[in-house]
């Protein structure tokens, strides 16, 4: 462990090593972040940034998502059931599970049903006392998963049984209460934090179940945790978690290279090579779950003909896609939904790379050769799609060989998401980052006939038949039989064609070699409640 | 003098109408707006999208929109963030300190080094000493400060290991800030190694952000000496027998300080700019980082606010500043 700087005090042999100084003769962890926190409530958010800083390391939900997967494992439940008719669910609540105490706020019982009535209804009811705390507040994540539509009520079956009563059979409800937003607060705490007048302390010093307890932050540079000794899932093994917000890529390596922190977030792409190689750094990678791809405008011409779309596919050489702009780190797309995700339909076969045939598609389709098409690019770089210009430019060249000219055009970020829901685009780069595991995340936001109103489905292709089974599957609970309608409305996709799948990126988490037991979630969130630290060579 | 204060202080009105117009105008002249920025890949019904717009009164007509920021402003109010939700002038006081410690000790760095090195460059002209000093001042002029500040990282955090590489004290100190000057909160919690830490921390970053304005103030220093030292009064004191240190020390340098002094004033604006890009690469919690966050996610408020708040700050130095003029050299203030 560095210690420049600082002499370590002369301890005992057998003693254990202090991160530097006496002060810190307990283990502490120093993560790197990408940056601050919006607020520390879990439910007003939406970035993975805030939901590492809070509902991460200081909250529990329900039921959440089992480390490393997106199978959902009980969490603040002990167990659950679902009516036959699929419109109810009931939630066996966990006995024993403590708040986090602070300084201002002791609590005086344990979790029970009206915490989680309380996190629900304060999102969704807009006549309750504490939805409504500063101006411009939404709960935007309950709002983007549409949940208003989905459930209807809320109720305390007993002190530690709760029922949550749907408007309509929804299979997807059991992932989005594992998501962040759907995190348990405490009743108590902001029933005391409103009698004393004090509703924002209530945010801005969470009191959580989670296996971390928050100590402090100092705005864009510190957060610190403690490990919280009557965690319901057993204490974690290092006493103290820090967060140093550090914005850029090249400095948080800098910082982990020299020791001031033992894990680093989102490492930039040109910087894995070097990872690999750095005998003190541990590269841990996993698949993302997410999906790169060029949509195309079924609403414009040439586009709304399937054999241009399934023309201009084969000819996209991917494989060189990948060695150019992944450099290798990930894998070849051929569904909507990466094959991580259950449901995913590996029987499809890809169009194959194939100029000739796509040459003869296109005269098949009445496109005269050396027509004009819009290809919009990605003007940021974004966790399923490192460098958009390159990967533009590489299929510029590719159709270019099948006669099909290729204008390239981009926006600036805002601007760019901004036109494509307005329907503006021709072709155009796009992609999506899961967020709760279940199929249904991808197809119905990014492939469902509302989402053109929406503009979320930048293809604007809304198919009866395809939309018929992502709405059926919604209505079904037993997972086996959503798949099989998933991997029908996959075939659907692939002859339909509105997308050219290009790339499922790999993620990459750089730890030091002294941190064991890290564990890379499969949203792409960072938890540390499990890792512990070897002692420093 | 009061004269000459109230002449001053007319300037600034209109500076600050204009100020205000120009950032408002601005932030709204780039694409996108807050309510895009929060929405990513993800689509939005138009209805919801009019619905967050108004949340922020972001529907209303843009002159009304720029009035209830002035008359709100004015009254002290400068909104809340759309990202944090919270005051934006407690946001920007919690980060201002920060900023200013880091532009002070740059500023100091600066000085400490460009005014010995102008003066030394003009008393020993055209040899090596002064080619030196203007080619070095030269060289940190034109250096990127984006650039610059990743090379002194891996110089002499990763490579030598003398410097820590980010932030503002190291980790295990966890000083309560009382004051928001690191350097101040940890004398008053008399932890000696934390005072150190924060001292360390500010080496790099203070280089990086004070090397512009190092080269400016010692090309300046050079010149005005050197136009200084041809003056009538400095050959009679010389003629007299006075030392070429008493020469330089005490007759040539107080007039040649003057456009010195004009030159650190007009420095302020260049390190608040400086600071964006310092702050950003050594992840010093101060106002540059946090405005280019806020103009990225388009956090209008913010980023009015801001620019306001730091266009005072820089018009209150040049107020200052002219002011001290007349303390230098009371020929001035006549005219």
């Amino acid at each position: 462990m560095n210690t420049r700087g600082f002499t370590l005090p002369a301890l005992a042999a057998g003693a254990l090593l202090a991160f530097a100084g006496s002060a810190f003769a307990a283990k502490t962890l120093v993560y790197c972040s990408e940056g601050s926190p919006e607020g520390f409530n879990p439910q007003y958010f939406t970035t993975g940034t805030t939901f590492d800083a809070v509902s991460v390391p200081m909250f529990n939900r329900l039921v959440e998502f089992e480390l490393g997967t997106t199978n959902i494992v009980p969490g603040l439940a002990e167990s659950w059931t679902a009516s036959p008719d699929g419109l109810a669910y009931t939630f066996k609540l966990r006995k024993g599970v403590k708040f986090h105490a602070t300084d201002k706020y002791k609590p005086t019982r344990e979790f029970n049903a009206d915490d989680v009535l309380f996190s629900y209804t304060r999102m969704a009811d807009p006549g309750h006392p504490m939805h409504k705390t500063a101006p411009g507040q939404t709960y935007a994540y309950f709002d983007d998963m549409g949940m208003k539509d989905i459930v209807d009520r809320v109720e305390k079956v007993d002190p530690m049984t709760v029922r949550f009563v749907l408007k309509k059979p929804e299979a997807p409800f059991l992932a989005n209460m594992a998501m962040d937003f759907a995190s348990i607060l405490s009743a108590e705490y902001a029933d005391k934090m409103k009698a004393a007048n004090t509703v924002d302390a209530f945010d801005r010093e969470p009191v959580g179940t989670g296996p971390f307890q928050f100590v402090s932050y100092q705005k864009d540079a510190v957060i610190r945790y403690k490990a919280f000794d009557a965690f319901w899932g057993g204490r974690p093994k290092i006493d103290n978690l820090v967060y140093a917000i550090t914005t850029d890529a090249s400095v948080r390596y800098a910082k982990l290279k020299a020791g001031e922190c033992h894990a680093m977030a989102f490492p930039k792409p040109a910087d894995v090579a070097l990872m690999k190689n750095d005998k003190n750094i541990n590269l841990v990678q996993k698949e993302g779950l997410n999906v790169g791809y060029i949509a195309f405008n079924v609403e414009k011409k040439p586009f709304d003909n399937k054999l241009v779309r399934q023309a201009l596919g084969m000819a996209v050489n991917k494989k060189a896609i990948l060695d150019a702009v992944f450099q290798g780190a990930g894998q070849v797309a051929k569904n909507p939904i990466p094959p991580t995700l259950w449901s995913y339909n590996d029987k499809i076969k890809d169009h194959p790379y194939d100029p000739a045939k796509a040459r003869e598609l296109l005269a098949k389709a009445g496109f005269a050769s050396g027509t004009e098409v819009e290809l919009w690019y990605l003007p940021v770089t974004r966790p399923y799609n490192p460098d958009g210009k390159r990967m533009a430019e590489l299929i510029q060249a590719d159709w270019e060989k099948v006669g099909v000219k290729t204008k390239l055009l981009t926006f600036e970020w805002g601007e760019y998401r901004k036109r494509s829901k307005t329907g503006e685009q021709h072709a155009m780069m796009f992609g999506w980052s899961g967020d709760n595991g279940d199929p249904d995340n991808f197809f119905v936001p990014l492939l469902g006939c509302a989402a053109v109103k929406g503009g979320g489905n930048v293809a604007r292709w809304c198919h009866k038949d395809f939309e018929d089974l992502i709405q059926k599957a919604k209505t079904q609970t037993k997972q086996a039989d959503r798949a099989a309608l998933y991997q029908k409305a996959q075939e659907i996709f692939k002859e339909e064609a509105p997308w050219i799948p290009i790339a499922h990126s790999v993620r990459f988490d750089p730890v030091r070699k002294e941190v064991t037991g890290y564990k890379m979630d499969a949203t792409a969130h960072h938890f540390f409640h499990k890792v512990d630290l070897a002692s420093p060579k | 003098m009061i004269a000459f204060l109230l002449k001053r202080l007319a300037l600034v009105l209109p500076t600050f109408v204009g100020i205000t117009l120009l950032v408002f105008a601005l932030i709204r002249l780039l694409p996108g707006d807050p309510v895009e920025a929060l929405s990513g890949e993800r689509g939005m019904t138009p209805e919801r999208y009019a619905r967050l717009l108004a949340e922020f009164g972001l529907d209303r007509p843009l002159p009304v929109q720029y009035l209830d920021y002035v008359w709100k402003a004015l009254h002290g109010d400068l909104g809340f963030s759309t990202i944090t939700h919270e005051p934006v002038f407690r946001e920007f006081v919690a980060r201002f300190p920060a900023t200013i410690e880091l532009s002070v000790v740059a500023m100091l760095l600066a000085l400490a080094i460009g005014l010995p090195a102008g003066i030394l460059a003009a008393t020993k002209r055209n040899s090596v000493v002064d080619y030196t000093v203007m080619g070095a001042s030269l060289a940190g002029y034109s250096m990127p400060i984006f650039w610059w500040g990743l090379l002194l990282i891996l110089t002499f955090s990763v490579t030598l290991g003398w410097t820590p590489v980010s932030g503002r004290i190291a980790i295990q100190y966890d000083i309560p800030s009382v004051t928001g000057f690191m350097l101040v909160d940890s004398l008053l919690a008399s932890d000696e190694g934390a005072f150190r830490s924060a001292l360390s921390h500010l080496i790099l970053p203070s280089i990086a952000l004070g090397t512009i304005p190092l080269a400016v103030i010692a090309r300046m220093t050079r010149s005005s000496m050197l136009e200084v030292l041809r003056e009538d009064y400095v050959r009679t004191a010389r003629a007299k027998g006075a030392s070429t240190f008493r020469v330089v020390a005490i007759h040539a340098l107080r007039n040649a300080l003057i456009p010195v002094v004009t030159t650190v004033g007009l420095q302020v604006g260049t390190l608040l700019a400086g600071a964006i890009l310092t702050e950003t690469i050594f992840s010093w919690p101060g106002i540059g980082k946090w405005l280019v966050e806020a103009i990225h996610r388009r956090d209008y408020p913010a980023v009015q606010g801001g620019i306001l708040l730091s266009a005072t700050v820089i018009v209150g130095v040049n107020l200052v500043v002219d002011l001290l003029y007349g303390v230098i050299n009371p020929r001035i203030r006549h005219h």
